[in-house]
């Protein structure tokens, strides 16, 4: 199944996030993942919310979620050129020669530690789904002890100027 | 002049032009029924239970094209509405509940008769709203109206917490009510509308099969003289029953589970479909996957997520019905302006006409009164001028396949949701806004008793709506589905234990009659329709009748089972 990145403009009022999951629930669609943020418009959010699903699945859940009637657009992602963007913090064992086979791959990965302790160290790392997933695999022969990851975040690139 | 938030609420309840209101006062909106006499411009209808208001206000939505509105409580008052707001939400049945709801400063502290009903609504309704903001109320009145009658219509619920009710503040009436993220689609795309004409043209073996949505849109004129111009033959769901005259020789019956023969052989054998505010459940479809093989598929619908939700189509047209089925009629004229489509249509009208002279409707006549029979009986004695309402179950069948509707809002049916209760509430709403008009319920015997406590409402309000009990002692449905599936294992579906309805009718102070004997049934309901008091004519029907054809759940429609023998 396609992985799709919708984002979503929403009215900021109480309750819509609970309409959009719950369509979501109700319809029996997965959210794999969910960011939602003000944008700079008052009184408007955006969601960004990542899904999987075959097309006449995906063209349910696009129409389904502009049919709430709290949302204002729906575009999805995965079909144009988008930037996309997670985020995540990483705890992971660090002792002795561990320390710095950690910190060179936190330099490939263009990281940053963020917090150190004697036998810890905590990296931020933020990059598109894949990035991550790779990161956070080379991580976990140190031993991961903690993880916490936003969603995705994703925006229209920019059109680029062809003659 | 500073209002306080009831007489706000109340002021753009006029605005709206709401003339009744179904209700039932508690804590929470006492300060809106303190000010409500002061409105007698609203007639206010006090009834016995919060189900049988929202399903009251559907009946009335249904059978005039407006919105109902219904005002209750909070907690409990709110809850019972639910089942309501499900059946219009299922049936797109545009209705604005007004709930009661604790005090701002309360919400959320589980106070006495607090739920969350914007919460426990949100799935079941178009749109809702907590007001929490005086400045916000009349706005959001006006909203709600909006939104439950435009687009696809559909219940808009408004929670009313008591502070909001006794704050005051100026009474403004907004003059815009568009909302920047709710724009539905009216106008079909013209490019659509000729592609459909265009298949049309090709078609040898065209069919219309219609739903609820083009009584919704008042399409019923249309759709009639675009089906007689173009001599196609029209088969409709549950829910559009009646926007095309069944006494039409063009009318195939219903289809789906308990379609005629007629209508479930021309869905699978036409080359297409022109299909017109149906969201193809699975009962009209049948098994989807053997569904209208042979057709291509025109799916018109101002809902674009009803638009291959279901059913795959060629042509998808996203708009109103009316405006699409006349956008098709000018084009077909210009396109095709001396063509015979008696002529063209003449090998496939033979069909399906063989098809409905092979296979009726029909039942076998016996000792005992058929259910059948009350039907037909009801349709002799009020020449189709009447309002029916049903329940649900067996009754409900025989109603749509035996009762010839010949005009739009003529058949209130709750057809989604098929919920036991709606009936008799329903033709109490529709009653009041036809006072002059023959209301009828059919009922079952096991769905009536579900609120059956709404004849105090008919007989407070002196409305002379009948309800024709179909009265064999088990929830026939239920019954049926055991005897052909479940090895007659009658488990738990026999209703012998049952009040005396005669009687039930006389202690609430309307009028009752049993009939036992065939040839006491026209007499009976003859008088009964005659008077002008509400009452139960309980028939005493043949116990184990089948309804026939059956599709059986899971199959597909040209699978259905035949009524037997003699």
């Amino acid at each position: 199944m396609q992985r799709h990145v919708l984002s979503v403009l929403v009215d900021n009022e109480p309750g819509v996030l609970s309409r959009v999951a719950g369509l979501f629930s109700g319809r029996g669609f997965n959210i794999h993942s969910l960011n939602v943020a003000p944008t700079l418009e008052e009184g408007v959010s955006h969601m960004t919310i990542t899904t999987f699903g075959e097309g006449a699945i995906l063209e349910q859940i696009m129409k389904q979620l502009h049919k709430i009637v709290s949302v204002i657009k729906v575009m999805d992602f995965s079909d144009c050129q988008a930037v996309e963007r997670e985020m995540m913090i990483v705890k992971v064992q660090a002792e002795g020669p561990m320390r710095g086979e950690i910190l060179r791959t936190v330099e490939i990965f263009r990281c940053k530690v963020i917090d150190v302790s004697h036998n810890e160290m905590t990296i931020e790392a933020t990059g598109n789904h894949e990035k991550l997933e790779a990161i956070t695999s080379l991580l976990q022969r140190f031993g991961i002890k903690e993880l916490a990851q936003t969603g995705s975040v994703a925006m229209r690139r920019s059109k680029k100027q062809t003659d | 002049m500073k209002c306080t938030g009831a007489q706000i609420l109340l002021e753009s309840l006029k605005r709206e032009g709401v003339d009744v209101l179904f209700g039932y006062p508690g804590a929470q909106v006492i300060d809106i029924y303190d000010e409500l006499p002061k409105h007698p411009e609203i007639r206010h209808i006090l009834v016995r239970h919060e189900q049988g208001g929202v399903h009251a206000a559907d009946g009335y939505a249904r059978a005039t094209g407006k919105v109902g509105v219904c005002l209750v409580t909070s907690g409990p008052g709110a809850t019972n509405t639910v089942t309501g707001i499900a059946t219009a939400y299922c049936d797109s049945i545009p209705l604005v509940v007004l709930t009661g709801q604790v005090p701002t400063k309360l919400i959320g502290n589980d106070a006495f008769q607090e739920v969350d009903i914007v919460g426990i609504t949100r799935p079941c309704t178009k749109h809702n709203f907590l007001v929490k903001d005086i400045n916000k109320l009349a706005l959001t009145i006006r909203q709600a109206f909006y939104l439950a009658r435009s687009g696809r219509p559909g219940p808009v619920l408004v929670d009313l917490p008591r502070d909001i009710m006794l704050t005051r503040a100026e009474f403004v009436w907004p003059e815009d009510v568009s909302m920047r993220s709710y724009n539905p689609t009216y106008k079909p795309n013209l490019n659509q509308l000729r592609r459909v004409v265009e298949e049309i043209g090709k078609s040898q073996r065209p069919l219309f099969l219609t739903g609820g949505g083009v009584i919704t849109s008042d399409a019923a004129e249309s759709l009639t003289n675009l089906a007689r111009t173009l001599q196609i033959p029209v088969t409709s769901t549950l829910m559009g029953l009646g926007a095309f005259p069944a006494t039409d020789p063009l009318w195939l019956g219903m289809g789906g589970m308990h379609g005629t023969y007629a209508s479930n052989l021309a869905i699978n054998n036409a080359d297409l479909l022109i299909c017109a505010g149906t969201r193809f459940a699975d009962r009209i479809t049948g098994k989807i996957s053997a569904f209208a093989k042979k057709a291509r598929i025109i799916h018109i619908d101002i809902d674009p997520t009803s638009i291959r939700k279901n059913v795959e189509v060629e042509i998808p047209v996203v708009g109103d019905c009316k405006l699409s089925l006349q956008g098709i009629m000018d084009i077909c004229a210009k396109k095709f302006p001396s063509r015979n489509w008696g002529e063209d249509h003449a090998a496939w009208l033979d069909t399906v006409s063989g098809w409905k002279k092979s296979h009726p409707i029909a039942y076998h006549k016996g000792d005992n009164i058929k259910p059948q029979q009350v039907v037909e009986a009801l349709l002799k004695i009020t020449a189709g001028d009447a309002i029916i309402t049903t329940e649900v179950g067996q009754h409900q069948m025989w109603t749509a396949q035996f009762f010839l509707f010949t005009k739009p809002r003529t058949l209130l049916t709750s057809g989604g949701l098929g919920a036991m209760g709606y009936g008799f509430p329903a033709a109490i709403g529709a009653q009041i806004a036809f006072p002059e008009k023959t209301v009828i319920t059919i009922a079952g015997d096991g769905s009536l008793q579900m609120n059956i406590q709404e004849l105090t409402t008919a007989v407070a309000n002196k409305l002379p709506v009948k309800v024709v009990i179909l009265n064999n002692r088990y929830l026939g449905m239920v019954r049926q589905w055991q005897e052909l599936f479940f090895d007659h294992n009658y488990s738990s579906s026999g209703m012998d234990a049952q009040p005396d309805f005669v009687k039930v009718a006389e202690a609430y102070g309307a009028e009752g009659y049993r009939v036992e004997k065939t040839e006491n049934l026209l007499p009976t309901l003859q008088h009964a329709l005659s008077t002008p008091n509400p009452a139960f004519i309980d028939v005493v029907v043949e116990r184990e009748e089948n309804v026939y054809p059956m599709v059986p759940s899971g199959a597909a429609l040209d699978e259905m089972l035949l009524m037997q023998g003699k």
